[in-house]
């Protein structure tokens, strides 16, 4: 493998990871929420996503485009009816912590348990924009780039989002002091609400890119959440920059190792570099204090 | 027992009065009215978890196609009765956990105290239960658990079957077959091989390792991945560099699906590519289409049989879906060689069930089927898509058999 | 020792010598493997709640020592007397648990409790790539004779010991040191507690008892791969069930254990196809109606009702 080839198949991997931790990362920074159900809402837009393009004939960019408001809409109503309550009960301590990873495990439960009874336990794939891609030589899958265009695109848009509107820098408020952030005049609990639908839409919109090229059942769900659970932590939580650099160096790592040591140690390592970045960085690459 | 042991002098005197009328007439009615008014049989299968997969394509249709179609023709015939008896199902979700499919098993032996049980998918929850059957002499037909410990485990349990062969089988078959397109010029001598860190793909390439040894075969890449592996690329690539005829991979499902549509995406074109389970399932056919041409797998099926041909047809009307072409006929035939055994013997005794499977000879939709010390070994080893159906390829000499297409035609992108 | 503290622990003792005489006329298989299963969750939840109760630190590591032990069955469980294996466990866990606990004493809250996860996943995958390129054999056969009845008094003296450390250590200088690390951290620093020692001791106690744990269990199974003996749904429910019953209390992981484990087997029975769903449900009605856990709920209604 020359070096493009390392740097195509690295980039895109760590692209697909830094997608599908993007919308935890905004969550849990700004929410506060361990969402553990977060696996659920990315396998869900994919059944759709299924559904429109198998079904319905649609292509999948319409369904892209389609779940990003539908997954806004769907975490919005889970913060609003499901969390609230939490929120409220815990004054937003670290006892929201505790009770937030209850009620999203049973909300996992129920979410997955549905998804099983529509469309049962089967492997379910589709194939789009499977077509090789020449760069220089090297070749890529069409929708594996696409993915990384869309990680890029959204991390850089978000970012100047929270930069350099109002709106950002009120969720930045509530991210780094929620205590305080009312004392400014500012709602946190509508703040909240609006990050946490922001990442559903992020989470769903990853949901439809996987589902082009990855086969997923209504089990998988889980993965994903314990995958992005990983690259939140790893870029310091609620920071999409580290989370975006956490995922490339994961898919780095990953592909290296395939590469030139052994494809049996490829998640092995990326574990233990997880768990190396944290021994470093206890509060992960970019991440501010100790919660 | 004591009620049975009143019953049989009741009956005996019964007798005695009805020889004097006439016992032809009277016995069997006496009889009838012990007959159950139910087949009872339970099965723990993963209907979620990490098995759900497996377990949906080829285990849970089967199991629901044979008891519908059973009790549409009235049930079960128990001749010691004289009449079909209906199956009554008794189910569990064992949620893809050993412990859970264990205490379910239980569940169903002694506090359900159902008739037979059927299992679930995959070697380890086999494996897993396996000890349960034994205990409670229930006997267990394996028909998706491929393991080399089977011929041990076999001595070890007496009422277990393993209908789906061993690792050595498949490598064997597979290798020696290779070694004959070798003989004719048709490929070289580099295999290229990966494999799941999963038991399948560990047992199957560490026996295809030994028969890549004996048959003169050199492997140029030999790795495994772990379960979970999201892109294949970097493998591809490294294999594509090697230059081998022969790209082996024992994979699962997903990785499967992955492997496939990757190898053409970076034009990796061996001229035998062999994948593992998941090739066989009809989402495969679906995904790939024409571009399944040439690609062998384990298992395979004999299209032109009759029997499969309608096997095919009922299975897609009543699950929606065809079955897989691995272990699904399997499956399948495992459940007609329950109903016959069953049948046989008359009437719901385990001990005598069990015996007629492990020495009977049965009429099933892959044609006759006896064991050989617990095991069947008339299997479809290497299949291959071929025309839009995957065939059996060997061994070649079995009925059936078509020649193999090699080398696989190139992805067309 | 107090009167009340002799009259408890004799309370205790006698309810471990009834538990025990349970094997002798229970001779259902499908009970007895019921309560093994409530006996091993809560051992679990207990030693979780040994660490994670004072120190408020979530750990989702248990399954990263429970599989050690239960690897540690299935290697020696053929070749060495049964007392050697538990002992092996028992210094696996240990010694893993030291090393983890040294080197993880920065981390805190949610980093931690995802470190903790990384890790146990990490022990799967290590273990996994040793014997499919090493030992060359993934699935190994745990063939040892022990009876189901050995199993669960194995269990129960395992449940009494960390009832009875935990109850212990709440009565001794440790307990008081453990309380203010879990209420403010920088307070028992500065308090002179050598919050590094007490943090990585109970660890390593919590680890042990999981290690040995997973090496008794381990016979149930006759087969294991790494799947199974590192599946993250047992960290999972360890969690829950001793946050369900409340972690910080003696009891509380076991009104946790019990209940879920009866739960999730009647909903496995009753509702094959739903059981998602209703487990779902469940839990969120419990999180929602009871904060504090059950044990704290318990106090609750305790103290108004003695208020009055």
């Amino acid at each position: 493998m020359n070096l493009l080839d390392i740097l195509l198949a690295g980039s895109t991997l760590g692209g697909l990871y830094g997608l599908i931790a993007m919308g935890l990362t905004v969550q849990y920074g700004v929410a506060r929420i361990m969402n553990l159900s977060y696996g659920e809402f990315l396998i869900a837009p994919a059944f759709l996503a299924y559904l429109g393009v198998t079904a319905w004939g649609l292509s999948p960019i319409l369904m892209l485009l389609l779940v990003l408001p539908l997954g806004f809409i769907v975490q919005w109503l889970v913060y609003q009816l499901l969390l609230t309550p939490l929120v409220r009960r815990t004054g937003a301590g670290p006892a929201l912590e505790v009770d937030s990873i209850l009620a999203t495990f049973g909300l996992m439960f129920v979410v997955q348990g549905v998804m099983m009874v529509a469309f049962g336990g089967n492997y379910h794939s589709y194939t789009y924009l499977s077509t090789p891609v020449q760069i220089l030589g090297s070749t890529v899958a069409a929708n594996r780039l696409l993915v990384l265009g869309v990680a890029i695109a959204l991390g850089l848009g978000l970012y100047l989002l929270l930069t350099r509107t109002r709106m950002g820098t009120v969720v930045r408020a509530v991210s780094v002091a929620p205590r305080f952030a009312p004392l400014v005049g500012i709602d946190v609990r509508f703040t909240a609400a609006l990050a946490f639908g922001m990442g559903g839409a992020m989470v769903a919109a990853s949901g439809v890119l996987v589902s082009m090229f990855l086969p997923f059942s209504a089990a998988m769900g889980t993965m994903f959440a314990m995958k992005a659970l990983i690259v939140v932590i790893m870029g310091g939580v609620g920071n999409l920059m580290g989370c975006l650099l956490a995922g490339m160096m994961l898919g780095f790592a990953e592909t290296l190792v395939a590469t030139f040591i052994d494809p049996g140690l490829t998640l092995a390592v990326n574990y233990a570099l997880f768990l190396g970045v944290l021994l470093l960085r206890p509060t992960g690459l970019f991440g501010k204090g100790a919660r | 027992m004591k009620t049975a042991g009143k019953r049989f002098w009741l009956k005996q005197v019964t007798a005695a009065a009805a020889t004097i009328t006439g016992f032809a007439t009277l016995a069997p009615l006496a009889l009838a009215q012990e007959a159950p008014k139910s087949v009872r049989i339970g099965w723990a299968i993963a209907k979620t978890g990490h098995n759900a997969g497996g377990t949906a394509a080829t285990v849970t249709p089967n199991y629901q196609l044979w008891v519908k179609e059973v009790n549409a023709a009235g049930g079960i015939l128990l001749k010691a009765y004289g009449k079909r008896v209906p199956i009554e199902v008794v189910e569990y979700d064992d949620r893809s956990s050993t412990e859970e499919a264990v205490r379910a098993t239980e569940r169903l032996m002694t506090q359900d105290k159902v008739d037979f049980v059927l299992p679930p998918w995959s070697t380890g929850s086999n494996l897993a239960v396996g000890p349960t059957y034994e205990k409670h002499k229930y006997p267990l037909l394996a028909a998706t658990a491929v393991t080399d410990k089977a011929p041990e485990l076999a001595k070890r349990w007496k009422h277990a079957f393993f209908f789906l062969g061993t690792g050595a089988g498949y490598a064997e078959s597979l290798v020696s077959y290779l070694e004959s397109a070798k003989k004719e010029g048709k490929i070289g001598n580099k295999i290229a091989m990966i494999n799941i860190a999963d038991g399948f793909g560990v047992e199957l390439a560490n026996a295809t390792r030994k028969a890549a040894k004996q048959h003169g075969f050199e492997l140029v890449y030999d790795k495994s991945y772990p379960i979970g592996t999201q892109d294949m690329t970097p493998l591809l690539t490294e294999i594509k560099s090697k230059n081998a005829d022969v790209f082996i991979a024992y994979s699962y499902p997903p990785d499967t699906m992955l492997i496939t549509e990757q190898s053409r995406i970076n034009a990796l074109n061996p001229k035998v590519m062999f994948t593992g389970v998941g090739t066989q399932f009809p989402m495969f056919k679906a995904k790939f289409g024409v571009a399944t041409e040439g690609i062998m797998a384990p298992g395979g099926v004999d299209f032109d049989a009759p029997a499969i041909k309608d096997y095919f047809k009922r299975h897609k009307e009543s699950a929606g879906y065809e079955p897989d072409r691995f272990a699904s006929t399997i499956q399948y035939t495992t459940l007609q060689v329950l109903q016959q055994a069953i049948e046989r013997v008359g009437k719901i005794d385990r001990a005598a069930v069990t015996q007629e499977i492990r020495t009977g000879t049965f009429d099933t939709i892959i044609g006759p089927v006896k064991l050989e010390n617990q095991m069947l070994t008339k299997l479809w080893y290497v299949g291959q898509w071929q025309n839009g159906e995957f065939y059996g390829i060997a061994p070649a000499n079995r009925a059936g058999a078509k020649p193999a297409i090699i080398p696989k035609p190139a992805w067309k992108n | 020792m107090s009167r009340r503290d002799a009259m408890a622990w004799g309370a205790g003792a006698l309810a471990l010598a009834g538990l025990a005489t349970v094997p002798q006329w229970m001779h259902n298989d499908y009970y007895l493997s019921l309560l093994i299963s409530v006996l091993m969750y809560s051992v679990l939840a207990s030693a979780w709640a040994l660490f994670s109760g004072p120190t408020r630190y979530v750990s989702l590591a248990t399954v990263a020592f429970f599989g050690v032990g239960a690897y540690t069955t299935a290697v020696f469980g053929e070749t060495l007397p049964w007392a050697a294996v538990l002992l092996i466990a028992l210094g696996l866990g240990v010694a893993m648990a030291l090393v983890v606990g040294l080197a993880t004493l920065r981390l805190s809250g949610v980093y931690f409790v995802i470190f903790s996860f990384g890790l146990a996943e990490l022990v799967k995958q290590l273990v996994t790539w040793y014997e499919v390129n090493i030992t060359k054999d993934l699935g190994r056969y745990v063939f040892v004779d022990i009876t189901a009845q050995d199993i669960y008094w194995q269990l129960l003296v395992l449940l009494a010991l960390v009832l009875g450390l935990r109850a212990w250590i709440a009565r001794t200088r440790l307990g008081l040191a453990l309380r203010v690390i879990g209420e403010d951290e920088t307070v028992a620093v500065h308090v002179g507690i050598n919050t590094t020692r007490v943090k990585v001791l109970l660890f390593t106690l919590s680890a042990a008892f999981m290690t040995v744990a997973g090496a008794i269990m381990a016979p149930r199974w006759t087969y294991l791969d790494p799947t199974i003996a590192f599946a993250p749904a047992i960290s999972f429910q360890t969690l829950i069930m001793a946050l369900l019953g409340g972690a910080g209390s003696l009891f509380g992981p076991l009104l946790g254990a019990v209940p879920l484990v009866l739960l999730f087997e009647f909903l496995s029975a009753n509702f094959p196809n739903h059981f998602a769903i209703l487990v779902g449900l469940v839990f969120m009605v419990i999180v929602y109606a009871v904060p504090n856990g059950i044990s704290g709920w318990l106090r609750r209604r305790k103290h108004h009702g003695g208020g009055k």
